[in-house]
């Protein structure tokens, strides 16, 4: 019996092709899906693994040796850095800009055009919002309520997710009543069947400008470069678009 | 939808298999020393033993991680000698998962051994039998209750493992995305069909390897 199953595994470790691993910051759950099931209608052939985190882990993970091939980070920040490092070794690259929003369940009832004042209501118990030390989804939404001088006063309220995507499903799940997100994870199927969102206005916080490289690893597989160069097509772009995020010529 | 992915459930059972192995040969050894000493030190050794029992699972990754690190001790060690990094790896996340289940393996066999008669042990000693082969012929077959209790509960304990191979290994598909990691993701990714299907195998496994447990347990003990 042993032996039956020590073959297996033997096999299951011989099987193995090259897989492109990426690092992807969790607003980017459905959009990069989309993203690699029409790259794989190109290339059937090149196979991707997605890992979606906060950008502030993935920068972490990155150099703590994690073997990601590409990084995509929701600030520009956490790229430079690691490309100051020598940890990434293509020029950051700008894909795309983000947006939030102020997203709840419809059966809530909550106005929320009302907003920031809706934060404040007795009915919303819980207001979801992503760790804002490593998300910058979550630094973007408590600059927010700095800016409209109500952070103090909606502290006790907020559950922090360990990233936007977590903090989404807190929403979702309607454990919270409302949560400040991702527009491009407002914008998915399932979120946009269950609930309702509010654009919040991007004056209220720093620009999301989100950037993308290979890293020194990515280097020893030659397919990434391919899946690089298609996230900056027209193809691509298109879906960026159809999933809230604004585009922008800027190379920074 | 995306169709289910078996890679995590492949490697859950290779993570349980190599640590349920490896536990054994050190597991044996480390309990019959334990069960039979008298010295303070076995004490000692005793308390470390149960340690991951208690620990908060990420005070163990913590550690674990920057022992197991680029910079680590046995990292640096490791990539000097395979020229692999531990962390994010399959090879440390099988580390990791030996100290976490460790007690499993050790407590049920400590006490498996210690309730064996004296007596027969002794006769089998005089009667010119070494050591070892008193610990194999006939210690490790009158704790044949405890040697399976140890073997299903390191196993299962494995499989549900989640904060320590979250902390060393990360979350890499094929080397250490295990079950209950491929839970949490698709629960951040409002993928409630995927975390059921997972949750349920969970669910059953467990209660399966319980039950066979007390089953075989309950007619030895007849």
């Amino acid at each position: 019996m042993k032996k039956i199953i020590l073959l297996v595994f033997g096999l299951l470790n011989l099987g193995q092709a090259e897989v492109i691993r990426v690092f992807a910051a969790a607003d980017l759950q459905y959009a990069l899906r989309e993203i690699v099931a029409f790259y794989n209608k190109l290339h059937p052939e090149d196979k991707l693994d997605l890992v979606f985190g906060s950008s502030g882990k993935g920068y972490a993970q990155i150099r703590a040796g994690a073997p990601f091939h590409l990084f995509f980070s929701a600030n520009m920040e956490y790229v430079q850095n690691l490309y100051m490092e020598g940890l990434i070794v293509t020029e950051p690259k700008v894909y795309a800009v983000g947006r939030i929003v102020l997203w709840t369940r419809k059966d809530t009832n909550l106005d929320l055009s009302r907003f920031p004042e809706v934060l404040l209501d007795p009915k919303v118990r819980k207001i979801a919002i992503a760790n804002w030390e490593h998300a910058p989804y979550g630094k973007a939404a408590k600059e927010v309520l700095e800016n409209h001088g109500i952070f103090r006063k909606v502290r006790q309220k907020l559950v922090v997710g360990e990233n936007v995507s977590q903090a989404a499903s807190f929403v979702y799940a309607g454990t919270a009543e409302l949560g400040i997100i991702a527009l491009s994870l407002a914008k998915t199927p399932q979120m946009e069947k269950a609930g309702k969102y509010w654009l919040i206005p991007e004056e209220g916080h720093k620009k999301l400008i989100q950037g993308y490289g290979i890293t020194k690893e990515g280097l020893k597989v030659k397919q990434v470069k391919r899946f690089y160069n298609f996230v900056g097509s027209p193809e691509a772009r298109k879906i960026f678009l159809k999933y809230g995020f604004m585009l922008t010529d800027d190379k920074r | 939808m995306e169709g289910i992915n078996y890679a995590p459930i492949w490697l859950t059972l290779k993570l349980s298999f190599w640590t349920t192995l490896i536990l054994v040969v050190v597991g044996i050894p480390l309990a019959y020393y334990l069960a039979y000493t008298k010295s303070r030190l076995g004490l000692f050794i005793e308390t470390l033993t149960t340690l991951p029992l208690v620990l908060p699972p990420t005070v163990l990754g913590f550690y674990l991680l920057l022992l197991l690190g680029k910079h680590g001790f046995i990292g640096s060690l490791w990539h000097r000698l395979f020229d692999r990094q531990l962390v994010f790896h399959f090879e440390g996340i099988v580390l990791a998962s030996v100290i976490y289940s460790l007690p499993m393996m050790v407590h049920p066999l400590v006490s498996g051994f210690r309730s064996v008669s004296r007596n027969i042990i002794e006769v089998s000693w005089t009667l010119g039998k070494s050591k070892l082969e008193t610990l194999i012929r006939v210690i490790l077959p009158n704790a044949k209750a405890s040697v399976l209790t140890g073997l299903v509960l390191s196993f299962a304990h494995t499989v549900g493992e989640f904060g320590v191979v979250l902390m060393v290994g990360g979350n890499i598909e094929g080397e250490t995305r295990v079950i209950s990691i491929a839970i949490y993701d698709a629960v951040e990714a409002i993928d409630y069909f995927t975390a059921h299907v997972y949750a349920i195998l969970l669910l059953a496994f467990s209660f399966l390897s319980l039950a066979l447990l007390y089953g075989v347990n309950r007619r030895w003990n007849l």
